[in-house]
């Protein structure tokens, strides 16, 4: 394991500010990133794991606010670094796959025009050179014509061709990190699982650092070496993989992963998780976030949150009665 | 298996539905008489299956293959090219698409959509979608039609007091449960099912499975749940259909068909979903991984001697380009269209019936 | 990436602008209502004794050629030019928004023939055709909001069809067929409420060319007869004083003219960003 990671956050907290009141999205969250490492931000919607995507890509709302804590890529804490300096960061150093590709791809330009641009724009290719690239891209995506579908624009494309041409467009400069937002939501099975197949094989290949921010336990458990599992914006457990699924420790780990189908298990026998994510607008959220819908509650729960670390080395599970 | 369901509720034979695809020959090539065929898509391609009453048939296949044409078909949004569909014995193909609406089959087949966000109008309350469908196809007095979508929110876990509300105001387990219970509210015989846990997190994803489990019970009703996930099929159905390019290549018993697929092409689907199995120390129930490359052959035009798997099928042979595979038996209840269906199943067939098997024969 | 930095730097800026687009749109509804009332002098009342008089206390935007006071013809003109471009672009908005919602739902004949109707008519130059329209009707206020509302059909019905297009596929629209409702019922009822919003925002920047086109027919004599004050004939009077040194004649209603024509536009742009899901915080 090499000293430096490629990417490490430390202590983020973010803010938004809405109409209804400030939203505490993320609070506390800490986690590494090494080189050839796929790392996966488990969680489900409303749990904060897109919105720390988006912080450490620089690429946050608007009304959003870092109110704490550190990213540091490279040396550089990407939260404090100028604008210009991001701007030649994100796309060459650092990529991301966003989670809805018909609004990250640009609708008026031809997709093998798109794929140009960002190699013209960041990589080593002349003009002619770039839509023969595009097209290798295209190919390497697993975009069948790709000749005659560089020439498309992305609504004549389906969901699935255009998050293939998103991943085009982020891998095209082989950069040191990818940021995937669920990449291959909405995708086929059998398409997720070659698209999946290449982003861990061009990691490996180059070292690149991969961040893989998902809601499939199932995906994270396959593809990544380390999993951090969020809940309402905190961390609530982070193990090596083949740890977390064989003693989760946090309750909601547990029923995470006993509520996802399995070939083993009938419907009946499946896990529901009862209750919702706490209002996070609210002026007074519980130091657990999950305590009110935890059925190991105790009384010290509603005082402090504590960050346990857990039995084995780079794990943590932020729970008082851990399993 | 006949036994049980020998009056099929839904019986459909030789589906068949192109589309015809690029430019129509103009007027001058038709009177020069040099007009070329038009190219026909083949979307749907000799699809024959039955549904029988309470029972739940999945129908598994990845996009393009075809499935979501065919669910068009059996609701009548579309026109079949060939082929018929009888409902509990009445022909119902032939009936236009267009004047469906009117007709007295229309409350009896019904839908849920695969994004539950996208199915609501965005700007109709959830009252305003639920009563839609009895408005239109079983007209009742305001006071009981508002009875009625009261009735119908709580039959789907929907809290009264969200009927006000515009989709943009519901989580989207809430916008799941408004479609299903607009699907129910007259009452069908056949729910569609098309994907509807695709856009959900897993911990509700579990509540609208056992949600549509349970209604299924209650109601009766017989359901074609369609979806690419294998695993969340197997959890619901009887019996599972896989499409590849518009034709069905394998069908038997849902667990059946789980445990020894007998087409490659159901091997690879079964192989492609990420698990962790071996990891949460669950009996090991480890695929040997088969990863198929490659695209699949156009749908334009096919070549009908041709399988159509061939190209991406690793067991592939000079016959599988010379001879169309058709569905035939490997088991009870279990066909496959294929020349070389994978070993494992009939050895394993033979060898020991399968317990299961035996429970539902 | 870039798409999403700029909109996140727009919409910070956005609120004032469209703040002040409204506040402005306010102002001139305002006179629009009540400023016949508020003229401090008649609009046709001539004096003979104060004949192209500069700005100053008595006369805001001084006097012409004629001794009428220029402030009260602007004002009372809002009225007028207002209330053309408005009927223009209700008659543009029930011909285009239901020829180009036919056309994006149903495709087929529908589409072509309404795609062929708007390219015949954008085929023209279309200030030549309103000319031609108004020149062959006469030129009476009904005319003018007629030629005016057909040649801003075409852009209107395209907006509306592109809209309808979009969303002829949609799931809520299968829903619908399911629930037993009728192709023109979900034109109506489904896909006519979803595009309204984006139709109206259409409206406010048609109420900007309306006004224009108004104004311009009057201006080459087509339009308005004097001595009715409207902007464009306003213009068109002040035109010959402008070599002489007498510009207030023809400044003032051109800077009427063009803060309304502004004003449309730049509320069309704010209620865009208002309706336009996509661009919602």
């Amino acid at each position: 394991m090499s000293a430096v990671p490629v990417l490490s956050v430390d202590s983020l907290s973010v803010e938004f500010r809405t109409r209804s009141g400030i939203v505490k999205a993320l609070e506390n969250v800490s986690f590494a990133v090494n080189k050839g490492e796929m790392v996966a931000i488990v969680g489900e919607s409303g749990s904060g794991k897109s919105v720390t995507a988006f912080t450490v890509m620089g690429i946050l709302d608007a009304a959003g606010r870092v109110t704490r804590g550190t990213a540091t890529f490279g040396g550089l804490d990407l939260l404090q670094a100028p604008e210009a300096a991001l701007r030649d960061i994100r796309g060459r150093e650092m990529s991301m796959i966003f989670q809805n590709p018909r609004v990250a791809l640009n609708p008026i330009r031809r997709v093998g025009d798109q794929i140009a641009d960002v190699l013209l724009q960041h990589g080593n290719v002349t003009r002619r050179e770039a839509p023969k690239r595009a097209i290798e891209m295209l190919q390497k995506v697993r975009i069948p014509d790709p000749e005659r579908r560089a020439r498309a624009y992305p609504f004549e494309l389906s969901g699935g061709m255009c998050q293939r041409i998103m991943i085009a467009i982020a891998l095209a400069c082989s950069p040191k990190m990818l940021i995937a937002d669920e990449p291959t939501t909405g995708l086929d099975v059998t398409t997720q699982a070659a698209i999946m197949d290449l982003i861990a094989e061009l990691g490996k290949d180059q070292g690149m650092a991969t961040l893989l921010i998902t809601h499939d336990l199932g995906m994270a458990a396959e593809y990544c070496d380390h999993i951090v599992v969020m809940h309402a914006g905190h961390i609530v457990e982070a193990a090596p993989t083949a740890e977390l699924f064989a003693h989760p420790r946090h309750p909601y780990t547990a029923k995470l992963i006993a509520a996802t189908p399995k070939p083993t298990v009938s419907l009946m026998d499946l896990a529901a998780i009862p209750g919702n994510l706490p209002d996070l607008r609210a002026a007074e959220i519980a130091p657990c976030r999950y305590s009110a819908r935890c059925e190991r509650k105790q009384t010290r729960c509603d005082q402090a949150l504590p960050q346990v670390l857990g039995d084995v080395k780079n794990s943590v599970v932020a729970c008082w009665n851990p399993l | 298996m006949k036994d049980l369901f020998n009056k099929p509720l839904l019986d459909a034979q030789a589906l068949y539905k192109h589309f015809a695809v690029g430019r129509k020959p103009s007027l001058l090539d038709r009177l020069r008489g040099t007009a070329k065929p038009v190219s026909m898509l083949h979307a749907v391609d000799d699809v024959t299956f039955t549904i029988g009453k309470g029972e739940t048939l999945g129908l598994v296949g990845e996009s393009g293959c075809g499935k979501s044409t065919l669910v068009r078909l059996l609701t009548r949004l579309l026109d079949l090219t060939d082929g018929s569909i009888h409902l509990d014995g009445e022909e119902i193909g032939h009936l236009p698409a267009k004047g469906f609406g009117r007709s007295p089959y229309r409350p009896r087949i019904q839908m849920v959509f695969q994004d539950a966000g996208d199915s609501l109008n965005p700007r109709f309350t959830a009252f305003t979608a639920i009563a839609d469908p009895i408005r239109r196809l079983k007209p009742i007095p305001r006071e009981a039609l508002k009875a009625r979508v009261e009735e119908l929110a709580g039959m789907c876990g929907l809290p009264v007091e969200l009927l006000g509300r515009f989709p943009h105001q519901l989580s989207g387990g809430q916008k799941a449960r408004v479609g299903i219970a607009r699907a129910i509210a007259v009452e069908p015989d056949l729910l569609i099912l098309d994907e509807p846990t695709a856009a959900l997190d897993v911990s509700v994803q579990v509540v609208i499975l056992q949600l549509l489990e349970d209604l299924k019970q209650r109601l009766g009703m017989s359901y074609l749940f369609v979806s690419h996930d294998l695993n969340v099929v197997r959890l619901l159905c009887d019996r599972v259909m896989v499409m590849y390019l518009g034709r069905i290549v394998e069908s038997g018993p849902a667990e059946r068909v789980f445990r020894y697929p007998a087409h490659p092409y159901t091997k690879a689907l079964l192989s492609a979903i990420p698990h962790f199995d071996s990891l949460s120390g669950d009996a090991g129930h480890a695929t040997p991984r088969l990863r198929i490359s490659g695209e699949p052959r156009s749908p334009i035009d096919p070549d009908p001697k041709v399988c159509r798997f061939y190209g991406r099928c690793p067991n592939g042979t000079e016959a599988c380009s010379q001879a169309m595979p058709l569905l035939q038996g490997v088991g009870p209840g279990h066909s496959v269209a294929c020349h070389f269906p994978l070993a494992d199943t009939a050895a394993a067939d033979i060898a020991k019936p399968d317990p299961l098997i035996e429970d539902v024969a | 990436m870039s798409e999403t930095l700029k909109h996140i730097r727009y919409v910070l800026t956005e609120n004032p602008v469209t703040l002040f687009a409204f506040s402005l749109f306010g102002f001139i509804l305002f006179c629009a209502l009540f400023g016949p009332y508020l003229a401090p002098y008649d609009p046709l009342a001539t004096n003979g004794a104060a004949t192209l008089q500069p700005p100053s206390g008595a006369h805001w935007f001084g006097t012409d050629a004629l001794g009428r006071d220029i402030f009260s013809r602007v004002l009372v003109a809002t009225r007028l030019d207002l209330g053309i471009a408005f009927f223009s672009v209700v008659l543009t908005f029930a011909i285009g928004a239901l020829a180009g919602i036919a056309a994006g739902f149903f495709g087929g004949w529908v589409d072509r023939v309404v795609g062929r109707l708007a390219d015949t008519i954008m085929a023209f130059p279309l200030f030549v055709l309103a000319m031609g329209i108004v020149a062959a009707l006469g030129n009476t206020v009904g005319n003018i909001v007629l030629a005016t509302a057909i040649i801003n059909t075409p852009l209107y019905a395209r907006v509306a069809r592109a809209e309808a297009n979009i969303r002829r596929n949609a799931g809520f629209v299968e829903a619908a067929r399911l629930s037993g409702n009728g192709e023109a019922r979900i034109l109506l009822m489904q896909i006519l409420p979803n595009i309204l919003p984006i139709l109206m925002v259409q409206c406010s920047l048609t109420m900007g060319y309306a006004i224009l086109n108004a104004a311009g027919l009057s201006f080459i004599g087509l339009g308005i007869a004097p001595p009715t004050p409207e902007w464009g004939i306003l213009v068109a009077e002040g035109a010959a004083y402008m070599i002489s040194g007498e510009w207030w004649v023809a400044l003032f209603p051109g800077l009427a003219l063009m803060t309304a024509v502004f004003c449309f536009n730049l509320l069309g742009d704010g209620l865009r960003d208002i309706v336009d899901p996509r661009r919602r915080t």
